[in-house]
């Protein structure tokens, strides 16, 4: 029996009930049921049976998180803080909303969190090139940067059409000392610059640690990258008891590889009356022309770039590029734990489209002085969806996982605003 | 025995190397490409490696990526590929045709389904660069007991300690890539694949043939002296990017297959 569908999905569950726990995953072989596992190529595989070995050793290893949370203190600015969104709030008229500040991190996004954790191990393992790749540019940064802080060599791969519409990135990235390759094969995005990444890896395997940014890639990547990213929900898990003395009832988050959500969402797994939500990039709707980069929402499961994981593709197995006005979201595909807390109902998954991203970036500039990413900015639509309708007494949590700077000439755009002109006039 | 094993076996009977040629399925469209794919044979070709074009093939250099790229573009499928074979096999019923690509189009289709498919279309061999052992139970179990052969590919990474799990469930052949690297890129060289030949004959008895970084005759006829033959891609597939003749592109794989039958 070939393991598509729900079914399959349904025996998980049952089992995880068993053993009370959603928190185990994933197995020997990677899985998170049917979905993560080590689809590379012979080559990589000694690389990341290599891996896995050094993460579960540092795992285990108290100087590591020594290091780690002295670095994630004085050099991140951790623990970041939660804040009650009082006007928000009070403009939404329901829930109670609390913002996670992630934005507040040096370099502006949760990035940082998961590259500090593998550059440890990437020194502790002896190498000295570190590869990335990026979408937005938020992770390419963080790479750059932590490289720079240990003089490490940085080459971070990013598609050809990303760099022109995220060039303030580059500049950063460049200015920090990394090579930034633009991707031309493929169709010059994210996933491209991903296989290029893996062929640089392939071609580099003895000095060489690849450092993915988000819960997805072959086994031990999409767990390691939550473990390191975890530090999120278990700051808001301590922040939320000691602000209300209570869980928050719902927790929210945007996701395109899924690793700031995966980071919020881990710890509170099993605390089964929280309601977990996770918001994909509806793009300009998720429809037939597959305009979009909702996955879950509009994908089926395949394998690519070393996990099954539901993906945007063709009837005959071929990967779409996906659309969304956020290239931090613009990824074909999602972490494999995401695909399947979807499939056994543990979290839910819904899309939220450009035009509802860009409403919530102006309603959150406005009301709490914030402004945020466009990745963040999909999770608070929704949250602009629910909170009207739920009671006073209802606390939502909300990543605000990177802020805005970054897309203000995206969102211009956008928007119609002419920046030449110091009037502020829009453009017809 | 499948007709890689009767291949073999007859090549080991007069004495002779294999040349293998890579070809993509659908480059640079599906007419040209099954003119092609026939004269192959013809210009010395023992097997015949047919690329399943896809979207995302992330161990290939530019010259493999952009003929997927072209094939994809003239709207190519995993049935017209399998169409390919069957139209082949029409006209020739011993030489073998292995289908080398990625996993996502076949599981797509769903792996009972394509097994029967392939098989029917007069596929041989499969090898599946992102299915490494640890990934055994998606396809290639399945596709053993359908009677095609497995392929796997073996690495200068793949030491001595992982080399009996990549040997395990292998048939027809072991593909030894002779670089660490992309398809087309780095030049192999013979003294650094000769040891790792010998190091993985002495773990099996199937035949061993190196690709990868092979370009010229002379490359060709080096590596396949020190292998039981050799696998030239990309050489071949520029000559298609080019826009050369089908008879053009034979006389070109004749003189790759001449340097590897010289060893």
């Amino acid at each position: 029996m070939r393991r598509q569908g729900r079914h399959f999905a349904m025996d998980d569950y049952a089992m995880n009930d068993l053993f009370n726990s959603f928190m185990t995953g994933p197995d020997e072989k990677g899985r998170f049921g049917q979905f993560g596992g080590r689809f590379v190529s012979e080559t990589l595989m000694p690389l990341i049976l290599e891996l896995e070995k050094q993460y579960e050793h540092a795992k285990t290893d108290q100087s590591f998180w020594d290091e780690m949370d002295y670095l994630w203190k004085h050099y991140v600015g951790r623990p970041s803080p939660l804040y009650f969104a009082e006007r928000l709030t009070e403009r939404l008229g329901g829930a109670k909303i609390y913002l996670k500040r992630d934005e507040l991190n040096h370099t502006g996004a949760h990035k940082i969190n998961n590259v500090l954790g593998q550059i440890i191990l990437a020194r502790r393992m002896g190498k000295t090139r570190i590869i990335a790749e990026t979408g937005a540019g938020q992770h390419g940064v963080a790479t750059a940067t932590v490289c720079a802080k240990f003089g490490l060599k940085c080459v971070v791969y990013m598609g050809a059409h990303d760099v022109k519409r995220q060039a303030p990135n580059v500049f950063r990235m460049r200015l920090l000392g990394a090579e930034v390759v633009p991707v031309t094969s493929g169709r010059g995005t994210l996933k491209d610059a991903m296989n290029d990444a893996l062929r640089d890896w392939v071609t580099n395997v003895r000095d060489t640690f690849y450092c993915i940014g988000t819960v997805a890639g072959p086994h031990p990547y999409p767990a390691m990258v939550r473990d390191f990213q975890s530090i999120i929900g278990k700051e808001a898990k301590e922040q939320i008891m000691e602000a209300e003395g209570r869980l928050p009832d719902t927790i929210i988050a945007a996701i395109g590889g899924g690793s700031n959500a995966m980071g919020l969402f881990y710890p509170f797994l099993d605390d089964k009356a929280v309601n977990i939500i996770g918001v994909e990039a509806g793009g300009k709707g998720v429809n037939e022309k597959m305009e979009h980069c909702a996955s879950l929402t509009g994908g089926r499961p395949g394998v690519l770039h070393g996990n099954r994981t539901y993906l945007l593709q063709d009837d005959d197995g071929q990967i779409l590029e996906g659309f969304s006005i956020s290239a931090g979201l613009d990824y074909p595909g999602i972490g494999p734990e995401h695909a399947w807390l979807h499939d056994i109902g543990r979290a839910q998954y819904v899309a939220i489209t450009d035009r509802e991203a860009l409403d919530a970036f102006q309603l959150c500039c406005e009301t709490e002085g914030i402004i945020p990413a466009l990745e963040p900015s999909h999770a608070l639509a929704h949250v602009a969806k629910i909170a009207p309708e739920l009671p006073k007494d209802h606390i939502i949590v909300m990543n605000m996982c990177g802020r805005g700077d970054k897309d203000i000439f995206t969102v211009a755009k956008a928007l119609g605003f002419d920046m030449s002109d110091t009037e502020g006039r829009t453009i017809d | 025995m499948t007709r890689i094993d009767a291949k073999f076996a007859a090549l080991k009977a007069e004495n002779r190397k294999a040349f293998v040629a890579y070809v993509m399925a659908g480059d640079p469209d599906e007419a040209k490409s099954l003119e092609i794919v026939k004269a192959l044979p013809g210009a010395g070709v023992d097997i015949i490696e047919l690329g399943l074009p896809f979207t995302d093939p992330m161990a290939d250099g530019p010259t493999i990526q952009l003929a997927g790229q072209r094939a994809l573009d003239q709207h190519m499928t995993l049935d017209k590929t399998l169409g390919i074979a069957r139209a082949f096999r029409e006209e020739d019923e011993t030489t073998p045709i292995v289908l080398m690509g990625y996993y996502n189009p076949i599981y797509s289709r769903g792996v009972d389904k394509f097994l029967v498919q392939a098989k029917e279309a007069g596929i041989d061999g499969l090898i599946i660069v992102d299915l490494p052992p640890e990934e055994d139970e998606e396809l290639c179990i399945p596709a053993q007991k359908a009677g095609l052969n497995f392929i796997r590919l073996a690495t200068p990474t793949t030491d001595d300690e992982r080399l009996p799990k990549v040997l395990q469930n292998t048939s027809g052949f072991v593909y030894y890539v002779s670089i660490t690297g992309i398809t087309g890129a780095a030049e192999a060289s013979g003294a650094d694949v000769a040891p790792e030949v010998a190091r993985i004959k002495s773990q099996t008895d199937l035949p061993i043939i190196v690709g990868f970084g092979v370009k010229t005759p002379e490359k060709a006829e080096e590596i396949a002296a020190i292998a039981d033959g050799t696998v030239v891609g990309s050489a071949i597939v520029n000559k298609i990017a080019e826009g050369q003749s089908v008879e053009d592109i034979a006389a070109y794989v004749k003189t790759l297959a001449d340097g590897a039958h010289r060893a």
